[in-house]
This record gives structure tokens, sequence and C-alpha cells, in this order.
């Protein structure tokens, strides 16, 4: 399965944009620009066997995210959401397009960017909101907050605070998956920023080794938003190729635009596919871009230029997706609702977080160990 | 009753445990196809295959992670440090991870993890390779930490482990992995949290755990031999978290007395939350300050002379002994 050498050196890039050749003479040149590639074309791809009301269903989701994830802005303004808060806003078409291809048994686990998994998974906007807020009828009981989202009967294993440390768990996972003799496969998201640090280079020769021996179903989604907190992928690493990392390790790997639904749903598709069916471990680049800050307290402009973040806008999933519904005949006033509709469901889940009561104390002291536990 | 070593002891806990349950694995660098850098693991990838029994590369971090990933997924992996030093190198992923998941989940993830391996010196390692961490990891809430020092010990606390459904760090005594001792034959369990009252005597209460409780009895035997003998009752500890008070305590209510000795350092260790413990529960029965007997407070050196220098003797422990009886 190793990728030769030869090959190392080609990327191949989805795009619904473009057909994957004329995608790879533009990628490299994009991303060191780092600027957005054109709005799409008409003539994209078919977005895998999804039917309309599925690709509906889909805008309804980016969009009760980017609300969400707005609500969670202003609830950390206002003094009502504590410690850190990381938005997703502008990488919705990645996590969107992936979970979409989630079976049951299939296990997710990513880093603290996590809001959008949990909502896409099937945790009620409610309960997520509700940990935000740090309420006992958060998704873990308040104990977690932002960073630590887990939903274990929906799929969702966390939700972890530190960059890069929670490779290695995915790995694990992955492996378990077929010992125990099942087709599961394990969704593993990482920033870029957690490319440089070593947990991933260990955890990414474990899951190429045992992939080997078909033990090893690690997708692993590389979210590449150019940025780790204010740190651009250019003053981070001298090799910029993120996801020729993944060659050292013998794990093969394309690039998708990570903006574009359409594309991503492609890739996802025949990623979670292969993995399922082999065993073993591939990798995905999506080439994504945050427009919130890094940390709902971040100052996004020391780093980055207000025109680099409205170029992007321009390539707004969002958006993106919405003119493609329009193109194919949707009704603007069909889209409308929908929006009106995710709304909301935030603005109950606002209302719902704040009514809810705080944990009990007593909850300070449970979880720490199984049953009732131990101290000193 | 059978006679095995510690080093057979630990090995015949976890062949056991994977013969009767089949989510039980064991990884770490060298343990099959080599056989275990001490030989604990000798012969079990012969017995349960490559799928079993899993040589990692050196990465500590990365195969201990995936070891925690897969216990959340509910296999019971055992996962050998080759020396407890190189646990530095995982321990963004011991204390980040295994010890806080269930926390921070909520109660939805578990973590029935095993990390074992040979702790503390006494081998002229010199400084990066001789540390003894049950303060440092007995320190974090959500592992629980032991350190047998028998072979009955090692055996019985190591199936305990297998079976706990948190991450528990195996303590092992290095330097003990010959030594011999009875074991009982067929299955058995030694609960955490019990210490074990390894001499009894009314005069001292001597408290160690881990290769120092043999220390601790040679110490006991010369008290006993001094001209106005001194009878020294040794407790060990045999797990540091989940602790065991009340044995603690009834024993210092009958002696009035108490030496606590660690081979680790003395700052913010074990011995120092012993003392913490004995004043808060038995202040009024203690006839004199409760003594510690600690290792140098510098890292380990290498020649043999300053190596011995570093670590409690005998000699320390008697000294103390007569310090705490005023004599």
């Amino acid at each position: 399965m190793a990728t030769t050498k030869g090959q190392s050196r080609r990327r191949k890039t989805s795009s619904s944009d473009d057909g994957p050749v004329a995608a790879s003479a533009t990628t490299r040149s994009r991303r060191n620009a780092k600027s957005p590639s054109p709005a799409p074309s008409r003539n994209g791809s078919e977005a895998g066997a999804l039917d309309s009301d599925a690709i509906l269903d889909l805008f309804r989701k980016m969009t009760t995210i980017r609300f969400f994830e707005d609500a969670a802005q202003r609830g950390f303004r206002q003094g009502k959401i504590g410690g850190y808060l990381h938005l997703y806003s502008g990488q919705e078409a990645v996590a969107t397009g992936f979970l979409s291809y989630y079976q049951e048994g299939d296990k997710i686990i990513t880093a603290y960017r996590d809001h959008a998994h949990a909502l896409l998974l099937g945790s009620h906007p409610n309960e997520v909101m509700a940990e935000l807020y740090g309420k006992g009828t958060g998704l873990v009981k308040g104990k977690g907050g932002s960073m630590h989202l887990f939903d274990v009967e929906n799929g969702l294993w966390g939700g972890y605070g530190i960059v890069g440390g929670h490779i290695p768990l995915g790995v694990g996972m992955a492996y378990a998956l077929r010992y125990q003799g099942t087709d599961g496969i394990v969704q593993l998201s990482l920033g870029d920023g957690a490319i440089h640090n070593g947990a991933f280079h260990e955890a990414a020769n474990l899951a190429g080794l045992w992939g080997r021996e078909g033990m090893n179903p690690t997708l692993f989604i590389l979210e590449n938003n150019n940025y780790g907190m204010g740190t651009s992928v250019e003053r981070a690493t001298a090799m910029t190729d993120l996801s020729a990392k993944f060659d050292s390790y013998g794990i093969e790997h394309e690039d998708v635009d990570g903006m574009d639904l359409f594309a991503v749903l492609d890739v996802a598709e025949r990623a979670t596919q292969r993995v399922r069916e082999t065993g073993a471990p591939y990798a995905i680049e999506a080439i994504t871009y945050r427009i919130a800050p890094h940390g709902a307290a971040d100052f996004l402009e020391r780093y980055r230029t207000k025109e680099e973040i409205a170029e992007w806008r321009q390539r707004d999933p969002i958006g993106l997706a919405e003119a493609r519904l329009l193109e194919a005949g949707v009704a603007e006033a069909t889209l409308d609702e929908i929006k009106r509709e995710a709304k909301a469901v935030v603005d109950e889940a606002v209302k719902f977080a704040e009514e809810s009561p705080e944990p009990e104390i007593a909850e300070l002291y449970t979880d720490v160990y199984a049953g009732d536990g131990v101290t000193g | 009753m059978p006679v095995m070593t510690y080093r057979e002891a630990l090995r015949s806990a976890m062949a056991d445990e994977m013969e009767r349950d089949d989510s039980v694995v064991v990884l770490g660098e060298d343990i099959g196809v080599y056989g275990g850098t001490h030989l604990v693991t000798d012969t079990l990838l012969d017995r349960f295959g490559p799928k079993r029994v899993i040589d990692t590369p050196i990465a500590e971090g990365g195969f201990t992670g995936a070891a925690i990933g897969m216990a959340m997924m509910g296999m019971r992996p055992i996962v050998e440090m080759m020396t407890w030093n190189f646990s530095f190198q995982a321990v963004d992923q011991i204390l980040q991870n295994a010890a806080k998941v269930r926390y921070f989940s909520g109660g939805q993830a578990g973590v029935p993890l095993v990390i074992r391996g040979p702790n503390g010196g006494g081998v002229q390692l010199s400084a990066q390779h001789t540390h003894s961490l049950e303060g440092f990891y007995g320190h974090f809430p959500g592992l629980k930490v032991v350190s047998p020092v028998t072979p009955h010990d090692a055996k019985g606390m190591m199936l305990t482990a297998i079976r706990d459904p948190d991450p528990v760090i195996f303590l092992e005594a290095g330097a003990l992995y010959g030594t011999k001792g009875e074991v009982p034959e067929g299955e058995f369990t030694v609960p955490f949290g019990k210490a074990r009252v390894a001499r009894e005597g009314t005069d001292v209460t001597l408290v160690g755990y881990g290769r120092q409780v043999n220390m601790l009895l040679r110490a006991a035997d010369r008290l006993a031999e001094e001209e106005e003998p001194i009878a020294a009752e040794v407790i060990d500890l045999r797990s540091i978290r989940p602790f065991d008070t009340e044995t603690l305590i009834a024993s210092v209510r009958k002696t009035h007395r108490a030496v606590v000795v660690q081979e680790q350092w003395r700052w913010y260790s074990v011995a120092s939350e012993v003392a913490a413990i004995i004043q808060e529960q038995a202040f009024d029965d203690l006839d004199a300050p409760v003594e510690r007997v600690s290792g140098a407070e510098a890292p380990a050196p290498y020649a043999r002379n300053l190596e011995i220098a570093a670590f409690p003797s005998e000699q320390d422990v008697i000294d103390a002994v007569h310090r705490a009886l005023y004599r």
C-alpha cells in the first residue's frame, strides 16, 4: 500500500470545480498564495448518490452550525460561556461532507473545534449549547465544556484540548475496531497545527504499520485552515505540502477543496469506502479557512489581513452551496425557510442553555473513577 | 505453595488473563520477538500471536496513546514501559488523556489500561534512567498507582490491575525481578487500597513500599537485636492511590512513632503525604515528629559509592528510628 517515491511527488486534488488534473496544477500555487480559488463553475461533479432532499438537508446542517457558532460567539462575549471557545465557521463543508458517510459503528474523534461534529452526528443542539454554558444538562454534564464534547452513542468519542494529543487515541481505536472484528472505521480530524506535533508522527507511523496488516481503518482528515492559532503554515514548517507528510508513514493521501461541499462529498464517499474495505489508513487534506478567530478572544487581524479574510469569504462554503442549489433550480424561498428554521433551532438551544440549572456540586467528584471511585 | 520469581508471577498473571479474556493484549518495545528486555513477557508471543503481543517502535507517546484508544473501545491493553523513565515521553497521554477522559466525557468513556514496568534505581543507570515516580503519578486523580514487592502481590495485584475499569500505573520493583516467593495456585487477586503489615511490632511504625520494604524488614531485624531491642512494625503500603489510611493510622496509634521511607526525592513526595495524613489523623497519639527518609536531592549519580549514598540505607532508617525514640 505504500506510496512510492515517484507517486508522492504527484498530488491528486479533488474539486467539483475542475477535473482532477486541472486542479493538481492549480492547487499548490493557490495554497502558497493563501488565496481562495474562483467561485465554482456550473460544471461541477455529481455529489455522490445524494438526491436533492439530502443536499438540502446538508445545507440545513451547515446553516445550523453557522448560526450555532454565531450564537456561541455572542454568549462568549456576554460572559455566559467561559474558558476557550473555538469556532468552526468557514470549515463547515469539511465535517458535513465527511460525516455524511458516517455509519453506525464508526468512531469519530477530533480536537477542540468540535461543535460541528457533535451537531452533525445527532447530538441535540440544546445539550451542546448547554455544555458551552456549563450547565448540568450539557452533553457531558458541564464537565468538559466546548473542548470536550462526547456523545458515544452517536459515535463521537471527543473532543480533546491538547494539539495533537488525540491522534494516537484514534489510531488505537481503529486497531480495536478491527481486533473486535467489526467493519467500523475511525474518522480522525486534525488541524494543520497538529501535524508538527510529535504525537502525530508517532501515531501516523503506527497507523501505517498496523494498516499493512489491515488492522488500522483510520481516515485522517487534515483540515488545513492555514493557521495553527496565529502562525501560518509557512511560518511553521519548511515543508508546506502537509499531506505529503503522510508519505513518511506509507499512508496514501489526496487533497480536496474543503470549501466545496460537493467536492468533499465526492472524496468522502470514496475515502470512507476505501478505508472500510482495506482496513488501512488513508488521509485527506482539506484546504479550508477559518473565517472566525482561532479562539473567540483571538486578535485575528494581527496575523492575517482584512483583505485575506474578505477574499476567503467569497468562498464561504455555505454561500457556495447556496449558489449551487439556486443554480440547480431550488427556490430562494426554500433556502430562506431552511435558514429561518435553523435559526429557530439555535435560538431554542440558547434559551434551553440559559434556563438550564448548573450542575449539582456533587458532580465534582463523580466520574473520576468508575463506580463510586476512590481518591487519596 | 508453589514458589516463583517476581518476574514469573507477573507473566503468569498476564498469561492467565489473556487465556481468560480475549480483550487483553500487551504492547511495548521488544516484548514479543525479543521476549522483553527484562523477560517479563517472554513466551507470550508464541502463545498468543502478534495481534495480542504487539512489538512497537520506540515511541512511547504513540503506543501509549494508541493503547488508551484501544481501552476506550473496550479492550484491556497492558503497556510495558521498558523502564518508567521512558514514560516521560508518554506523559501527555497518561496524564492528559488516560487519567481524565472518564471525567471530561461525563462518564461516557473509560480507560481500562495497565501501564507496567520497572521503577526505581540501584543499578548504576545514572540520572536519566533512575526515577521513582510513585509520587509523581500518585498526584493525579483518575489514576491508580500500585507498587508490589512480593511475587505474591505482583501476581495478585496484576490480576486486579487488568480487571480494573480505570488506568493503573503498575510500578514494579525492577531490582527484584529474580527474587522468589510463594504464590498460590489458581486464580487469586490482591485488592488495591489495602496495605500489608509485613512485620508486627509495638515501638515504631516503619512505612514503605516497593523494594524499600525488604530493606525495612532487614532494618527491623537489626533493631530487634539492639541492646535495648526495638520492636518495629513494618507496613507495606502496596497501593499509593487508593491509599489505606486505616491500616496506617491503626499502627501509629499502637506505636506512637513513625518513620516513612522512600527512594524518591523528599519534596512533594509520598512520604510527605503520609506524614501529613498521620499528623492530621493521629496527632494526639504521636510521641515524636514523623521521620522521613528519602533519596538525596540530586539527579541520580553513576559512581557506585555516590549511588549508594543517594538512596536510603538500613543505617539511615535505624538512625531515624533512634531519633523518633529519642535515643
